[in-house]
């Protein structure tokens, strides 16, 4: 077995970071998945951070990986609200058919 | 020691944040008072934090999280200015569509108060909650007009981009944490000497995300569709205050922390600087609604802003914040002008419906046409002299290619500018718009418009101002 070091973390958090990205900009169908690739960005940053901050042996990271996860929660909060408000107009959270503002 | 009174202004605008919250629940029908009583906070905040300037040199607060020097008031000062005429002069505006609500006030405070905290920071963490605190009230403030899908939309994509933006800036946050051990500028930029792949990294995350804050090319796409979806009076705030905010963070993040890597990160501001100026100058030319072609247009001035920044001069830096002063005088007359528009309780906000205006509005065709001649660099007017003094640091630093860039993107953008001049002078005329302004409305046209017209009488006292500003 090999030891499972901080490039295992980072690389895992590259990955869940990637993902997220890729998520908002291939996502053609509902706006709600762009909300939880968002989180996962943010989940990714949290990883990386963690992981340095025991490799760093460095509080910080870890009170900035606690301030993330609340603003994530703020944010997800009020996401979801405007989605609620542009639903109510709309009648449709499709990603293709938000194309009112063109130009 | 703790030294609380540097922070007494962002102290004394959070407890008005709560006071004024706590009075709107409990006081029925009190938009309108605090309305007023939120544009006074802000007024009073500027002056504590002027008087504060007149001694200081620099101070680090709080574990040397939190840098208080010249940039820092000088900065927080126009920011409270701008938010201060902004919520001043929109009470009519939000009254027609009957949007006067409590929230709107309170919510322009929370993000000043984001953007003074942003403006200050001298660590990540602290930025990151300055810029959040700061956002979080912007995408609401989109969403403002809530019954409308334009607003409920332009609210729904500033939301989706800001947070991915954020996101990309705190990826870059974590690799620099990481490969310098600290959240604080001053450990990071004594750290910052190694070449080492992921310190690279982690600075172009942190640039897209600041650049995707600012609007520039090629990061700009949000702004067109935000600028024209929210209400007009939101669409202002959005070109001048936040802007400000970003520019002392783009001028922080590349002169503390970054300052020895100047070779990496130098080609990238150039690029974004150029691809700014050219790509705004261009996409203009073909808008027909008035709102979306500032939004072109302040990624045009984004850009030469930029080009300040990128010369790695403290010179730069004195240009590109004179820069951002006079374009936010310039934008302050335009929006007034905007929100003038107006016609039987409705809002008028295409460039044909400024036709033959100077037949039946001499005087508000004639301050546009200032301001318009301004924007578009004309001397002797004051938007001249901010491309000027950029062009100069810029040439002293023998950046000759994007001072050219400059030049022929701002003979571009003069045509935009001038189409509206010729339409509002020789064109067609079309029926009167209402004359009964607010008082402030009037006020901050005319006062932007004097400052445009005689600046260049007085212009030391800006310069003086603004020699202070020694980073580097």
């Amino acid at each position: 077995m090999t030891e499972i070091g901080l490039g295992h973390y980072l690389t895992l958090g590259a990955v869940i970071f990637t993902i997220g990205v890729v998520g908002i900009f291939l996502n053609r169908k509902n706006i709600i998945v762009i909300l939880m690739s968002i989180e996962l960005i943010l989940l990714a940053v949290n990883i990386n951070l963690v992981s340095f901050s025991i490799y760093l042996n460095d509080l910080s990271g870890q009170i900035f990986t606690l301030f993330i996860l609340t603003v994530a929660a703020a944010e997800a909060a009020i996401g979801l609200a405007i989605i609620v408000v542009y639903y109510r107009n709309s009648g449709t959270i499709r990603v293709e058919q938000i194309d009112k503002l063109k130009g | 020691m703790l030294n609380l009174e540097f922070i007494f202004p962002e102290i004394f605008l959070s407890l008005s944040i709560m006071f004024l919250l706590i009075l709107g629940v409990f006081k029925k029908d009190s938009s309108k008072l605090i309305q007023n009583i939120s544009s006074i906070v802000l007024l009073i905040t500027a002056v504590i934090t002027f008087n504060e300037t007149i001694a200081i040199e620099e101070i680090l607060l709080f574990n040397e999280s939190i840098i208080i020097d010249y940039l820092s008031s000088f900065m927080k000062i126009i920011t409270l200015l701008g938010a201060f005429l902004v919520l001043i002069i929109s009470s009519n505006y939000l009254r027609s569509f009957k949007i006067l609500k409590i929230e709107y006030p309170i919510l322009i405070l929370s993000s000043v108060l984001g953007m003074m905290i942003m403006i200050s920071s001298n660590d990540l963490i602290v930025f990151y909650m300055g810029l959040e605190l700061q956002s979080l009230a912007l995408y609401v403030l989109a969403t403002f007009n809530r019954d409308l899908l334009k607003s409920s939309e332009a609210g729904l994509k500033y939301f989706v981009l800001s947070a991915l933006s954020s996101g990309l800036l705190l990826y870059g946050c974590s690799l620099i944490y990481g490969f310098t051990g600290s959240t604080n500028f001053n450990i990071i930029a004594s750290q910052l000497n190694s070449n080492e792949y992921a310190l690279t990294f982690g600075i172009v995350f942190i640039l897209v995300g600041l650049a995707f804050k600012i609007s520039a090319v090629p990061f700009h796409m949000w702004a067109p569709d935000v600028y024209e979806g929210s209400p007009t009076s939101v669409t202002l705030f959005f070109t001048i205050v936040p802007k400000i905010a970003a520019l002392t963070v783009f001028i922080r993040f590349l002169y503390v922390p970054f300052l020895n890597l100047i070779d990496q990160w130098q080609i990238i501001i150039v690029f974004l600087s150029i691809a700014s100026m050219l790509f705004g100058a261009i996409a203009a030319i073909g808008q027909t609604n008035l709102k979306r072609l500032v939004a072109y247009s302040s990624i045009s001035h984004v850009g030469y802003a930029l080009a300040g920044l990128a010369t790695g001069s403290n010179q730069g830096i004195q240009s590109s914040v004179i820069y951002i002063t006079i374009y936010i005088v310039m934008n302050l007359g335009l929006f007034s002008c905007l929100l003038m528009m107006k016609r039987n309780n409705e809002y008028y906000e295409d460039i044909e419906d400024l036709s033959g205006l100077s037949k039946n509005h001499p005087l508000l065709s004639l301050s546009l046409l200032v301001i318009l001649f301004s924007l578009a660099g004309i001397p002797p007017l004051a938007g001249f002299f901010a491309k000027f003094y950029i062009f100069k640091s810029v040439i002293e630093q023998s950046m000759y290619f994007l001072a050219i860039v400059g030049l022929l993107s701002t003979v571009v953008a003069a045509f935009y500018y001038l189409r509206i001049i010729k339409t509002m002078y020789f064109d067609k005329e079309k029926e009167k718009f209402d004359t009964d302004h607010n008082i402030w409305l009037k006020f901050s046209l005319t006062a932007s418009t004097l400052l445009i017209l005689i600046y260049f009488i007085f212009p030391s006292q800006l310069i003086e101002a603004v020699s202070r500003i020694n980073i580097i």
